[in-house]
Order: C-alpha cells, then sequence, then structure tokens
C-alpha cells in the first residue's frame, strides 16, 4: 500500500538523517517502526507525509509511493488528498479549537459538508468519549482524550494509509492498552493500513503484523511481528527481557555485556 | 443634574460610533494577527490607500458611488493577495521580527508613494448620506458616523459567523493555531495566509471609505492606524470580539477625556488616554481582555 523505497532524507542540505530506508506498509495491517530516541522514526514519518518541507528538509533519493502513485517531493496537503494521514507526535490537537472544531479541520479534504458530518458520527462511534467533549477547548482535554482526537482527527480526510507517531507517549497504561485496542478495531473494520511508531515496543509487537527496527537513519533489523518479538536482541534491547525471558533486573543492566551485533 | 447627564449620554454615544470604527480598521489587524502570526504595523497605511483610491474615483464626474465602492474594494482585496505572495510568502518561517520590519517598511513606502501617485491635497469623499444630524435622544450624531458603525457591526456579525461556523473558517483558526499540524490536515495553508490578507484588503477598504468621508483624505488618514494599536492590544491580539470590545472602550475613554479633561488641560488628553487604558491594561493581563491563553501543560 504504502511503499518507502531506499530514501535518503537531507536537512539544511548538509545533515544526512535517513540513509537508506526502505519499508513496506502492507494493506490492512500495522506495521510498525521501533528505535531509540534520534534513530529516525519521526523524520521517516515526516518525509512520507511531505510536511518536511516546512523544517527545510528534503528526501534527496529513493523514492515513496501510495499504490502506485510516487508522493516524494509532493506537498503535505497534496499527499492528504491521495489518502494519507499522519497523526503527530505529542498529539498536537488545535488547542484553541474545541473538539468538533478540531475534526472539522480535519476533514478540510473532503468536498462537501454531509461528508464531514458522517465522519465526525463515524470518529463518535470509535471514541464515544469525544461525543461527551465535542464542544469543549480540546487543549483542555485530557491527555488521553487528545491522542483520541488527534487519531479521530487523522480519520476525518478517509485515509487509506495512517501514519501514528508514538500514541502512547505519556499516557497512562490502562489508556495506551485502549487506545491501542480501538487502533486495531480500526484497522479491521475501516481497512486501514497503519505506520506506527513506537517507543514502547513491547505494545507496538503485540499489535504489529510486521515490524521494523531502526537505528542510526538505517533499518537495522526486519521482521513479522511475531519472530521479533523472539529475537534476543529486541528481547535485550527492547523489551527489556533477559534470555531467559524474565523480566530483566535493573541491576544488571549496567553490565553490559551483550553488545549490539548490528553497528559493529 | 439632567444637563449633565444628557452631556454624558452625548460624550457615550460619540465614542461608541468612533469606537465601532476604530474596531472596523483593529479587525483588520486581527485577521492578519490571527491567521498568519504577523503584526501589519502598515494597517492605517491600508486604510489610506483606500481612501486614496476612493477619493481618486469619485473625483471622477458621473462616477456612481456603488462602483467607486466595488473598484476600491476590488484594488485592495488584489493589494492584499499580492502583497502576500511578493511580501509576504518569502519570509514564510523567518523570525516574526523580519516580518515586523517588512510590514513597517512597506508602511513608509506606502505613505511616501501615496502622495506621489495620488497627490498630495487633501481630498474628499462625500457620500450621499447628507449632513443632517441625525438625533437620537438628547444627542445627535452626523450621520457618518451612524453609517460607519453600522458597516462595523454588519462586518462583525459577518466575520465571526465565517471563524464559527464555515469549514473555511475553522480551517483558518486551525492554521492558526498550528501550521505544519495544518498542513497534514490537507489544509493549503499558504492559500489561507493569502485570503486573510486579502480579507484586511476588505476592511481596509471600508474603513479608508468612512474614514476617508470623515477627515478628509491625505497622508494623514494614516494616523487612525495608529489607534489600532491600544484597540488591539486591549481586545487581545487575536480576538475579533477582542476588536470590537476594544475598539468601542478606546472610543468611549477617547470620547470622555475630551469631554471631561479637555476643558481643564487645555486639551489634547484624547489622544494619549488610550496610550494610557492600555499600559494598565498590560499590566493586568498581558494577552488582552480576549486574547487566547497559552495553554500549558503540567
Amino acid at each position: 500500500m504504502l511503499a518507502i523505497n531506499n530514501i535518503e532524507v537531507v536537512y539544511d542540505r548538509v545533515i544526512l538523517v535517513l540513509k537508506g530506508v526502505s519499508i513496506d506498509v502492507r494493506e490492512g495491517a500495522i506495521t510498525t517502526l521501533l528505535g531509540a530516541n534520534g534513530a529516525g522514526k519521526t523524520t521517516t514519518l515526516k518525509a512520507i507525509s511531505g510536511v518536511l518541507h516546512s523544517e527545510r528538509g528534503e528526501v534527496t533519493k529513493g523514492t515513496i509511493q501510495i499504490g502506485d502513485r510516487r508522493i516524494d517531493g509532493m506537498r503535505a496537503h497534496d499527499v492528504t488528498r491521495l489518502g494519507l494521514a499522519q497523526v503527530f507526535e505529542g498529539r498536537r490537537v488545535f488547542e484553541h479549537l474545541t473538539t468538533e472544531e478540531n475534526l472539522i479541520a480535519g476533514g478540510h479534504v473532503q468536498k462537501d459538508g454531509s461528508a464531514v458530518k458522517q465522519g465526525i458520527e463515524l470518529v463518535y462511534t470509535y471514541f464515544p468519549r469525544l461525543r461527551e467533549r465535542r464542544h469543549q477547548q480540546s487543549g483542555y482535554l485530557s491527555g488521553g482524550e487528545q491522542q483520541m482526537l488527534a487519531i479521530g482527527r487523522a480519520l476525518m480526510s478517509r485515509p487509506k494509509v495512517v501514519l501514528l507517531d508514538e500514541p502512547s507517549l505519556g499516557l497512562a497504561p490502562m489508556l495506551v492498552e485502549e487506545i491501542f485496542g480501538i487502533v486495531d478495531r480500526l484497522v479491521k473494520q475501516e481497512k486501514l493500513s497503519v505506520l506506527l511508531v513506537e517507543q514502547n515496543a513491547t505494545m507496538a509487537l503485540a499489535v504489529a503484523d510486521h515490524g521494523y527496527v531502526m537505528e542510526n537513519g538505517r533499518i537495522v533489523l526486519e521482521g513479522p511481528g511475531d519472530k521479533l518479538r523472539d529475537n534476543s536482541d529486541i528481547k535485550e534491547f527492547y523489551l527489556g527481557l533477559n534470555e531467559g525471558g524474565a523480566r530483566k533486573s535493573y541491576r544488571d543492566t549496567k553490565h553490559y555485556k551483550r553488545r549490539k551485533r548490528w553497528l559493529s | 443634574m439632567s444637563e449633565d447627564l444628557d452631556f454624558l449620554f452625548a460624550l457615550l454615544l460619540n465614542g461608541v460610533s468612533i469606537g465601532l470604527m476604530y474596531s472596523l480598521i483593529a479587525l483588520g489587524f486581527v485577521l492578519v494577527y490571527k491567521a498568519t502570526d504577523a503584526i501589519n504595523f502598515a494597517q492605517g497605511e491600508f486604510v489610506m490607500l483606500a481612501g486614496l483610491i476612493v477619493a481618486m474615483m469619485l473625483s471622477i464626474e458621473g462616477m456612481p458611488l456603488a462602483v467607486a465602492v466595488a473598484v476600491t474594494l476590488a484594488v485592495m482585496i488584489g493589494f492584499g493577495f499580492g502583497l502576500e505572495r511578493v511580501v509576504l510568502r518569502p519570509l514564510l518561517g523567518r523570525p516574526v521580527v523580519a516580518v515586523i520590519m517588512a510590514t513597517i517598511g512597506l508602511a513608509a513606502v506606502l505613505r511616501g508613494l501615496g502622495p506621489v501617485i495620488f497627490g498630495s491635497e487633501t481630498r474628499a469623499v462625500s457620500l450621499p448620506i447628507g449632513d443632517e444630524p441625525i438625533v437620537l435622544g438628547p444627542a445627535s450624531l452626523p450621520p457618518i458616523q451612524v453609517a460607519g458603525a453600522i458597516v462595523a457591526i454588519v462586518f462583525f456579525l459577518v466575520f465571526s459567523w465565517f471563524f464559527k461556523k464555515s469549514r473555511m473558517g475553522v480551517a483558518m483558526r486551525a492554521v492558526a493555531d498550528n501550521q505544519q499540524v495544518a498542513q497534514a490536515m490537507g489544509i493549503n495553508v499558504e492559500r489561507y495566509f493569502a485570503l486573510a490578507w486579502a480579507m484586511a484588503g476588505v476592511v481596509s477598504a471600508l474603513g479608508g471609505i468612512v474614514w476617508g468621508s470623515m477627515l478628509g483624505v491625505d497622508v494623514h488618514l494614516a494616523l487612525v492606524g495608529l489607534k489600532v494599536f491600544p484597540v488591539v492590544i486591549l481586545g487581545g491580539l487575536d480576538s475579533i470580539g477582542g476588536a470590537l470590545v476594544g475598539g468601542l472602550i478606546i472610543g468611549i475613554v477617547e470620547s470622555l477625556a475630551a469631554g471631561y479633561l479637555d476643558p481643564y488641560v487645555g486639551g489634547g488628553t484624547k489622544d494619549f488616554a488610550p496610550y494610557v487604558l492600555m499600559i494598565l491594561v498590560l499590566m493586568i493581563r498581558p494577552y488582552g481582555i480576549f486574547g487566547k491563553r497559552k495553554i500549558e501543560r503540567v
């Protein structure tokens, strides 16, 4: 559905951030992209959605395609029209707009008003809590509600592909579970293809069909979700488990015996 | 006693009508700030330009008023679009100061070019509304002030509807809130910037017509723009309702100062009273009466 083929991203014409990244997001499935801070996950998402331009970044090599349309180099608002939506890291709701106005703004690409109304109803069926808060200024919603709003707002353009950037950030574990549950349902019922960026690897690998691990602007590992879950490197570095599968004690972590093999 | 009350009423009425006319100009400023975060120091010059154009048009023999107004509106809309395209778009993403300097420069250019192109004599804009004062109870107002106030009220209603109820208006507020996210929602941010400047052009055109008709049109018409600052700072830089309330307060304060203080100090209080009030308000509410507060999460 969404194919990223060996892209390079350069910021300010000098800083090479992504060094040949290829990702394939399959239709109707969740693909996850894991990695530590600064690995280039968010940059990858921004390269896809086209908002990179406003940060003086550029895709200098490779291609990005939705179906068979090339979208690299396209401007963000045109990419959205082709059926791609991005949920930003840190929720980024329009704080001074009400919940419902956020959704209306999200449905900007719809041509007629009735499609927007239908979209709002659809969002409310998946996130009933937003209906209760519909006339409240979104800056004053709770973190979980804002995350729901950010996802709902992305759905308003009726996308085929959704880029989800750290939906678990700063939320209580219970809420994270609730939101991931809804995302899972959305993927199944609305036939969405999701590219999920997460630091919460446990959660991400639990829902993902396929995963990539990124480090230093490169993809270093790739595989089906369950394979990655069983990979001993992933266990050690991302899930915090030791070889036996038991939770690791913090006491052991400073004796860093294992080396990341892909770095050598 | 009742004479005092009548005097007060007359001052208030005068203040309200003048205040509404200030609000109209301030609205142009607020529209631009709200959508694009740019502080437009050339708002007064926009008004002057519009005044010059309408005066020019009306000086042509047999020119119907409707045509003159339509042409002024069209030119000012075009001016807004062009300005965004040529001057402001290259400054996108630059520090706010760059945009401020650009508008200050623009103000100087307009003030210089106006007389060069249109001549420096004071021109009259005569609207077919007569000179007979309109009597309201114990006070009366010149018809141009009544007309100006009505135009201002109509525009406020239209713009508040636009921003609250129309999808375009909501999109514009979204752009104001967060440009990058708005882009990702499929909103063409630059198009909305241009629209905001064009709307400022419309408001300036009307401001130019009513203020030009009241004061006469020459370079000094640009000075009404100075009053915009106490108005918008009082009301909040990004609030349409704030522009209205701020304008009313400034108009009333000016009128009361002129009526009650001037006889004692020999005049001139009406010119600085608004600024005193502005400073007081800034001390208590730095974001203005209706300005948006930054929402911070802790």
